[in-house]
């Protein structure tokens, strides 16, 4: 990758960037993480950068915040194949691959308008992540394309 | 039995699914030994919607144990109706009653409703879900007609919508049966349920008709398909008919062949099979009265 590619998203100071992000996914990584501006903070996007490893990818850099594993893994359901980068005083201080998680809790909305869960109960979302999906841990529904869409916006 | 509540037959191992039956097969032996077991008890009943037949015999289970029971009343006059969360009407009646039984029209109603009640709760049926107590009475009419292992069981009718074929699908995984599906297309078994069939090792294989499977069965379980699944009533008619039996048609099949209906039926099997010594479809629902008393004296507990 060139510097002047990089520079199509300018660097950070302190916070997290999210690398290889499958291309047209960034604004969902967003929207999972909860993050929309409101609470002033500094975010950046690339949408469609040419990336050696991926065609195009996506690239999100959050100004201030350091994710959390949770956060992170939960990533790993819409961006399997991105690397988190922490960057204190501009500098990469730590560098991992997501992992799936065995539950995510929470985050997304189950599609069965039958389920239990989509009803005004006091009861968080639970799905189980499947080598190739997600499942909901109520109705048993398996998600395995369009998962973004699920996310609770 | 390890578990608290019964939510769906998947959480039954085999061990489990003997104890029951065992337990069942005492009791429908010496229904007398077990009838002062659990005086003062009373079990809740949470019907959200109408089942008069599963109802009652939870009901007739529990007085039979010497036990009583106390229900919501029909739907449009309770709480319900003012708009109450399923998750408080069970923490309320959980005051009232030892167990309960639920029956909602929602998947995942029973799983989420456990959540919130330390009573041991039964699933009687969550929508398209699961209805474990179904199955259970299935296992034990087979058991007590052909046998658990060495089982050739064909499945036949709606088996999209069908929950007890579902539930009956899983529990079986635990013992050496070979499941033949036999549906149209377009009321085949969801790919859920297939997938997990699989991932249990299972022997399942799909059929658009019984011809082929009849002779090697020796259960044949018969759902109904219903009519108001198909948009066009032509296509219906054209479906419907394949999937009925009457007695003619079960001269092809093995002497043995037991036929099982979760009831109520209406044209899929013929009256006069049930002069044949194959049906076994009233007998099936009257063992729902033994195999509930078994399951609620194992899950209230033998203390009295
Ligand atoms: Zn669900």
């Amino acid at each position: 990758m060139s510097a002047d590619h990089e520079l199509r998203v300018s660097k950070i100071r302190n916070g997290t960037v999210i690398d290889h992000v499958h291309g047209g996914q960034a604004l969902n990584v967003l929207t999972i993480l909860g993050i929309d501006g409101s609470e002033g903070e500094e975010v950046s996007v690339g949408i469609n950068v040419p990336s050696d490893r991926l065609a195009r990818k996506d690239i999100v850099k959050v100004e201030g915040r350091e994710l959390s594993q949770d956060e992170v893994d939960v990533l790993s359901l819409i961006a399997p194949d991105a690397t988190i980068n922490i960057v204190r005083e501009y500098d990469v201080v730590e560098k991992h691959r997501v992992e799936r998680p065995a539950v995510v809790d929470g985050v997304l909305s189950c599609p069965n308008p039958n389920c239990i869960t989509t009803d005004s109960e006091p009861v968080t979302s639970t799905f189980d992540v499947l080598d190739d999906g997600v499942r909901c841990a109520y109705c048993e529904t398996i998600v395995r394309e369009d998962i973004a869409d699920l996310i609770d916006g | 039995m390890c578990h608290e509540h019964l939510i769906t037959s998947k959480q039954l191992s085999r061990a489990d699914i003997e104890q029951v039956l065992d337990r069942a097969a005492e009791i429908a032996a010496d229904p007398d030994a077990v009838a002062g077991r659990h005086v003062g008890t009373l079990l809740g009943l949470l019907f959200f919607e109408p089942s008069t037949r599963t109802k009652m015999s939870f009901e007739t289970a529990m007085k039979r144990l010497g036990g009583d029971v106390v229900d919501m009343g029909s739907i449009e006059s309770s709480s319900v109706t003012k708009g109450e969360s399923l998750a408080d009407t069970v923490r309320v009646i959980e005051g009232y009653a030892d167990a309960l039984v639920l029956r909602h029209p929602k998947q995942g109603s029973a799983t989420m409703a456990s959540e919130f009640v330390d009573v041991p709760l039964v699933n009687a049926g969550d929508g398209a879900g699961h209805h474990p107590t179904q199955t259970l009475l299935d296992l034990y009419t087979i058991r007590e007609s052909a046998g658990l292992d060495d089982l050739t069981i064909g499945i036949m009718g709606d088996l999209k919508y069908g929950r007890t074929v579902h539930s009956l699908a899983y529990a079986l995984t635990n013992f050496d049966a070979q499941q033949h599906f036999i549906s149209p297309e377009s009321l085949r078994l969801p790919r859920e349920v297939v997938y997990d069939l699989h991932q249990e090792g299972a022997s399942v294989r799909e059929h658009d008709g019984l011809e082929a499977v009849l002779p090697s069965l020796d259960v044949l379980y018969v759902t109904r398909i219903q009519r108001e699944r198909f948009p066009d009533e032509n296509e219906y008619q054209q479906v419907a008919g394949e999937y009925q039996i009457d007695a003619a048609d079960l001269e092809a099949a093995n002497d043995d062949l037991t036929v099982m209906h979760p009831l109520p039926r209406v044209d899929e099997i013929a009256p006069d099979v049930d002069e044949t010594s194959h049906a076994a479809y009233f007998e099936q629902a009257h063992n729902g009265v033994p195999v509930r008393m078994a399951l609620l004296d194992l899950l209230i507990g033998g203390s009295q």
